[in-house]
């Protein structure tokens, strides 16, 4: 038996749709199939996973809460896997904006007059220490070609080390009895409450805010046109005189920014404060949203919410079902390795050949 | 007596070399077939978990190695079919690979942590292990390390001395060539594939089973990252795969002496020597390379669709 691929003349948009759909099912099927190994009844588990999260206010509010995060990283990151450019360091761009802009609130802690400033300028200090942060692998691929897949994922390590170095040392509150953690910030460097008692932060908006820009510059800018151009037809683009250096350093920068921001308003709205832990693998489960979401803002923006939801359903089933934590980690993966391969159904034909190994000879 | 100290630094820096030369060993001959398989990480710490699980239930180590190295290369294969068979991304299937590891090792480990066995037992010959100054060297390690520089030696043989090798490499610098002349593109790569997932997972198994021998969540801790590196750093050669890793241990015993002797450094700083170290050689790798005529496979990572 043989696989072959015929590639097709054009895309089909059914099928574009179809994929994701049909690798999601696929894999919520062979997540059943675990559940029930591990002794669960699947539809229980189902229940559990993808609609008690949806039926209350306080549960509601924390997939949006999770998902803000993760679509606007990776929104930012869509630039860069459109460019064909692998910045797979996120989490380390999104604890650099957290630690930069978390330092600024430190620093304006108990500060006399006004204080209006402060809240901007720590997002403002997060978003460019991300930018910073995206431009060392940026930079190093540009001069020297080093690969930013390997630079990039390395500086996580980094950034983590030198947020616990911080919390440990220079940030720690000095009143604390020696835990690793900053001063709780003042009200005004914590992002608004959307409605009073409730968790939901103005983060949210900052996000949708964010993926709403990236959509407009991705469909209806010159910029957004080379990008797309890149990733698409890598010879088309230098033939168009569009310069790979400008642009992988933009998109470094873009993903970085959007990592950055989206660290900083999860430190100055649910956190409150600087401690060694400040992201639950948000760079990281963003990748799997941009793949999820096919790289476009619109498609980043549901699967964000999918992925929030499993996540908070997966916290749901650790208490009810002592499902461990860890089977929420596996379905994200296995996800995304079925979103990749279904793929394969809108680029190409699939056609099988019959015929074993007697069928050889000529090709 | 200081050069017993000299060979017990020596000892030390082997151990800590061994998962980078396994793991490392496996993905050169992935890419020297034209793949780019991200998911190190996450096949060898499933490898970790799996070798840990099957040794605690068998009681035996050597089973424990092939439980890792069978995990490793099961994880491979869904690579393999998702990039070899089905076309996909390689990068992105990479990153899958690699949450998805880290999800089912936790998964598999779930009931062991905490749990510790004895390490996996070292070469002793009488007469020759107690040899002063080399005899621990020479001839006391455990099989894993011995493994180890056998697959480094084996590959090199394999990729430079043998038919088989020569056309993996073919296929790894131009597979549509050399799928014109007949050869099994896709046949290759997935056997280069399972070879190293096997090899990284039996670099996990090597962790949880004799490096510190217990399980822990993540115990990885980056190493399947920084192999990748290396395979980088050596230019895609085996024997420069085990120097470089030897250069990585040296680096990672040195920092532990670092943090032990408290030179006042923050340990921090010091954890993160070895990914700044990673960064640092490609940094260094690069500049000395001549402008021009890069050393990679020239179809690596390119996706490889024949059409009849």
């Amino acid at each position: 038996m043989r696989l072959d691929l015929l590639p097709r003349a054009r895309r089909s948009r059914r099928l574009d749709l179809l994929a994701p759909a049909l690798a999601f099912l696929a894999a919520v099927l062979i997540g059943g199939i675990a559940v029930a190994a591990l002794g669960v009844p699947p539809g229980q588990a189902f229940l559990t996973y993808f609609v008690a999260p949806l039926s209350e206010v306080w549960s509601l509010q924390e997939v949006a809460l999770k998902a803000a995060p993760l679509a606007l990283i990776a929104t930012g990151l869509a630039f860069c896997y459109r460019a064909n450019l692998w910045n797979i360091g996120a989490e380390g761009q999104y604890v650099a904006g957290g630690l930069a802009g978390g330092w600024v609130a430190v620093a304006a802690h108990g500060s006399q007059g006004p204080t209006a400033w402060i809240l901007p300028a720590m997002l403002l200090a997060g978003t460019c220490a991300g930018i910073a942060y995206a431009m060392i692998p940026a930079l190093l691929r540009v001069r020297l070609g080093v690969s930013e897949i390997l630079t990039s994922l390395m500086l996580v390590y980094v950034a983590q080390l030198l947020l616990d170095y911080m919390v440990r040392g220079p940030l720690r509150d000095p009143q604390g009895y020696n835990f690793p953690q900053s001063v709780s910030f003042d009200d005004a460097a914590r992002l608004p409450l959307l409605m009073a008692g409730e968790s939901l932060h103005a983060g949210v908006l900052i996000g949708l805010v964010g993926i709403g820009l990236a959509a407009l510059v991705l469909t209806r800018t010159l910029f957004g046109f080379e990008v797309r151009t890149v990733g698409a037809s890598p010879r088309a683009a230098r033939f168009a005189g569009f310069s790979d250096a400008r642009l992988t350093l933009a998109v470094f920068a873009i993903s970085g920014g959007a990592a950055g921001l989206a660290g900083i308003c999860e430190v100055a709205g649910r956190i409150g404060q600087l401690q060694p832990e400040i992201s639950p693998g948000y760079g990281f489960t963003a990748i799997i949203v941009a793949f999820l979401g096919r790289l476009s803002p619109p498609g980043i923006l549901l699967a964000a919410l999918v992925i929030a939801l499993t996540t908070i359903g997966g916290e749901g089933a650790q208490i009810d079902l002592k499902l461990p934590l860890d089977l929420t980690r596996a379905f994200q993966g296995l996800l995304l390795g079925l979103v990749l391969g279904a793929d394969v159904l809108t680029r190409y034909h699939v056609r099988i050949v019959p015929g074993g190994a007697g069928a050889k000879g000529i090709p | 007596m200081s050069l017993d100290i000299v060979q017990m630094v020596l000892v030390t820096v082997l151990a800590a070399a061994t998962p980078l030369i396994l793991a490392g060993i496996g993905e050169l001959v992935v890419e020297r077939s034209g793949v780019l398989n991200l998911g190190v990480e996450g096949m060898m710490v499933l490898g970790a978990a799996a070798g840990f699980a099957v040794a605690a239930w068998t009681g035996s180590t050597g089973l424990g190695a092939l439980g890792g190295a069978g995990a490793g290369l099961l994880l491979a294969a869904l690579f393999g079919l998702l990039t070899v068979v089905l076309a996909a991304n390689q990068v992105a299937s990479g990153l899958a690979l690699t949450i998805l590891g880290l999800g089912l090792s936790g998964l598999v480990g779930a009931g062991y942590v905490g749990m510790k066995r004895d390490p996996a037992p070292h070469l002793d010959l009488p007469g020759l292990t107690d040899l002063p100054g080399i005899g621990r060297l020479l001839f006391g390690h455990d099989a894993f390390v011995y493994a180890a520089l056998l697959l480094v030696a084996g590959v090199w043989w394999f990729l430079w001395r043998t038919r088989a090798g020569l056309t993996l490499r073919a296929i790894g610098d131009d597979h549509a060539a050399t799928h014109a002349l007949g050869l099994k593109v896709r046949k290759v790569r997935f056997l280069a594939v399972l070879f190293g997932g096997a090899c990284a997972g039996l670099a996990g198994a090597y962790l949880s089973l004799a490096y510190t021998p217990f399980w822990a969540p993540a115990m990885t801790a980056g190493r399947g990252w920084i192999a990748l590196a290396l395979v980088v750093f050596a230019s895609w050669r085996p024997l420069r795969v085990a120097a470089g890793a030897l250069l990585f241990g040296g680096a990672t015993v040195l920092q532990l002496h670092a943090q032990a002797a408290g030179l006042g450094l923050p340990g921090q700083l010091l954890s993160a020597v070895p990914y700044l170290a990673t960064i640092l050689a490609l940094v260094l790798l690069s500049l000395g390379r001549r402008r021009g005529g890069s050393l990679a496979p020239a179809a690596l990572g390119r996706v490889f669709a024949p059409s009849r």
